[in-house]
């Protein structure tokens, strides 16, 4: 009970309603815009959240999440072109539908399928991030190690594309991670001479770069994409019809989204493939997937505003990021000087609770702005990327230097903006490195100290039946995509 | 689908250094290389502090993993080819041109004209030749940017010929 009320109260702060309501409309837009989404949205308000607390930052952050995975849909049923990578699936049946002129129907839908799976993450989130801390408390260095590699083995193999190029990525952030000066040891790594290097490589510079820049270069690409916009008269809510023939998929694409979330990795879109292919396999209709179904769209939706919720279970309970934009969320934690763990919910509960209340409020915004606005969201998409881009471009700058007022950040933002454009080019998703740098202290921190502990002898980490645990389940995941080629083939 | 395959074939019949796969794992094996010699140089923990494993023994391992997984990818290349991607446009190439003029505009004269000649420039190369949005994207709201992060978040931007009219 006492929990409950610390959830409302976020809807009795002026100022955090405020802050919802602005993070929930801001979140709307930056999904709708095809290249943005609530990665690269979380990475550009990042420095503006240091003028704000440490609940209403991150209540910021967690509305744009919530909102920005559902805006997705909406740009995915009108010009067939996914806001976000997690709306990938909704444009299979979202846009056919809109062709059929019923692109009301079709974003009805998408807005009910996704409150109902973010409302049923949050109540995952409620319930299982306070045991997951619990759990945590038996970790030691060598758990934590071990947990992290697990993270950065089930990103690979769930991810996107080549689980090889996946590890090669994460890889990669974590040796960004190591430039500057060594924290144990305070000696020089990879800094050159360069002052400002010893400090490392912040965080923002390096999402704003991969994210940002490297889809400005992206949409250089694309300059002669013409889009088919359908039209939208208003958005209606589905039939009796339409909830008898999609309840069961909305709750199974909800677990399986809040599931997937859980787990380290590409949240929303794999969850999102995952819930639409599970909604073929139980369908009366599996013939009508692809040509406009409605349990397709109900399928796709539920599951990727499910992973929102998910994701944030190990982010706040372990503070191993669930997805890209819980990274983002995790810095914006850590900039604030709130440490994630099984420490903040024993001492901070009222600030956890804000923030799933928060997530609670934000479904219930995006489903009334969504259900209202969309049409006006939808003309979102009109602005012309030779004006947007460059004034993305503005913010990116400027975002990016404010932080610790160095145009030495710019650059590095500018050199990850060409790098990620070639990895993307070539394959390589620029999400395991984000999640790498994210983790590469945790990684090398917990294994120089377990080292210390067990006096360099590697195998001493076999002894530890839950760091054992999750080195067998990470090489079951590096396994996993193998049989799965395997089988594909026979 | 034969699209996909008609690009393979296309991959498949150049010259092997021509090929992605190639172009990929040799820049990658050849920046993991010099990074690993660096890590050389790096300073040692003397014995009696070292306590576990010496600040150069992590970043080693990452670059030998990066550059064996490297190995792998390109191995498993010949085998199921990449596909052969589109020619890069000539806008792409004018924003790389950009971001090389807001480096040395930034860095010589002003951070807040460099963003400006980016937007203008990035603009005018995508297709926008309307004064008054040109005008938008490369001072209005560079300056409304500029001006909300000044007042309202305190930050004081690099000097510059433009900056230093406005903060002396």
């Amino acid at each position: 009970m006492e929990n409950l009320l610390l959830m409302m109260a976020p809807l009795f702060s002026s100022k955090l309603l405020i802050v919802l309501l602005f993070g929930t409309l801001f979140g709307l837009i930056l999904g709708v815009l095809p290249g943005l989404g609530p990665t690269t949205g979380g990475a550009l308000i990042l420095p503006f959240t240091m003028t704000l607390d440490p609940l209403s930052a991150i209540v910021l952050l967690t509305s744009i999440y919530c909102a920005g995975t559902y805006g997705g849909a909406i740009t995915a049923v009108l010009i067939n072109t996914p806001g976000t990578p997690a709306a990938a699936a909704t444009c299979l049946d979202g846009y056919p539908l809109a062709q059929k002129g019923e692109a009301g129907r079709a974003l009805g839908m998408a807005t009910v399928s996704s409150t109902v799976g973010g409302i049923f993450s949050v109540i995952v989130l409620v319930f299982f991030a306070p045991v997951l801390a619990k759990l945590a408390y038996e970790f030691g260095q060598p758990e934590y190690f071990a947990l992290a590699i697990f993270g950065l083995t089930m990103l690979a193999s769930i991810g996107e594309g080549s689980p090889i190029k996946n590890l090669i990525a994460g890889a990669f952030g974590i040796l960004i991670s190591t430039i500057g000066k060594d924290f144990m040891t305070s000696i020089d790594r990879f800094t050159y001479g360069i002052n400002e290097l010893s400090v490392g490589i912040g965080f923002i510079p390096v999402v704003v770069g991969l994210f940002a820049i490297s889809e400005m270069l992206t949409q250089s690409t694309l300059l002669d994409q013409v889009f088919k916009r359908v039209a939208l008269k208003a958005v209606k809510l589905p039939s009796l019809d339409d909830y008898k023939k999609t309840w069961k998929t909305i709750f199974r694409s909800s677990g399986i989204g809040s599931f997937i979330g859980v787990l380290p990795a590409e949240g929303g879109t794999v969850a999102s493939l995952i819930g639409y292919s599970e909604a073929k396999r139980f369908s009366k209709e599996p013939e009508e997937f692809g040509k406009g179904s409605i349990e397709g769209i109900a399928g796709a939706e539920a599951a990727n505003n499910a992973a929102t919720g998910g994701a944030m279970v190990p982010t706040l309970a372990l503070g191993i990021p669930g997805s890209a934009t819980t990274a983002v969320i995790l810095t914006g934690l850590i900039i604030h000087g709130v440490r994630p763990g099984p420490d903040l919910f024993r001492e901070q509960p009222d600030f956890l609770y804000g923030i799933f209340g928060a997530m609670l409020i934000a479904n219930v915004l995006f489903f009334i702005f969504g259900f209202f606005g969309a049409k006006l969201f939808a003309r979102i998409t009109l602005v012309p990327n030779k004006i947007l881009w460059p004034m993305i471009f503005a913010v990116s700058v400027c975002g990016t230097y404010s932080l610790s007022q160095s145009i030495i950040d710019v650059w590095i933002m500018l050199f990850f903006g060409v790098l990620g454009f070639f990895m993307r080019r070539f394959g390589f998703s620029v999400v395991p490195v984000i999640i790498g740098l994210i983790l590469g202290e945790l990684v090398e921190g917990t294994l120089r100290q377990s080292l210390v502990i067990f006096d360099g002898n590697w195998l001493m980490f076999l002894t530890r039946p839950i760091a054992l645990t999750f080195f067998i389940l990470s090489l079951i995941a590096l396994a996993f995509p193998l049989l799965r080629t395997k089988k594909q083939k026979n | 689908m034969n699209n996909v395959q008609n690009k393979k074939r296309a991959n498949k019949s150049l010259p092997f250094f021509f090929k992605d796969e190639f172009k990929v794992f040799f820049v990658i094996i050849f920046f993991s290389t010099i990074l690993l010699i660096s890590t050389f140089t790096f300073d040692k923990v003397p014995p009696i502090l070292n306590r576990g494993i010496q600040p150069a023994t992590f970043p080693k391992g990452l670059l030998v993993l990066i550059m064996f997984l490297t190995t792998i990818i390109y191995y498993l290349s010949f085998k199921n080819p990449w596909k052969k991607e589109k020619k890069l446009p000539k806008p792409f190439f004018l924003t790389i041109l950009s971001f090389i003029l807001f480096v040395i505009i930034s860095k010589t004269l002003d951070f807040f004209l460099a963003i400006s000649v980016l937007s203008i420039f990035v603009s005018y190369n995508w297709g926008e030749k309307r004064v008054f949005y040109l005008i938008l994207v490369g001072i209005i709201f560079p300056l409304v940017v500029f001006i909300f992060f000044e007042m309202i978040l305190g930050l004081r931007f690099p000097p510059g010929i433009i900056t230093n009219l406005y903060y002396y």
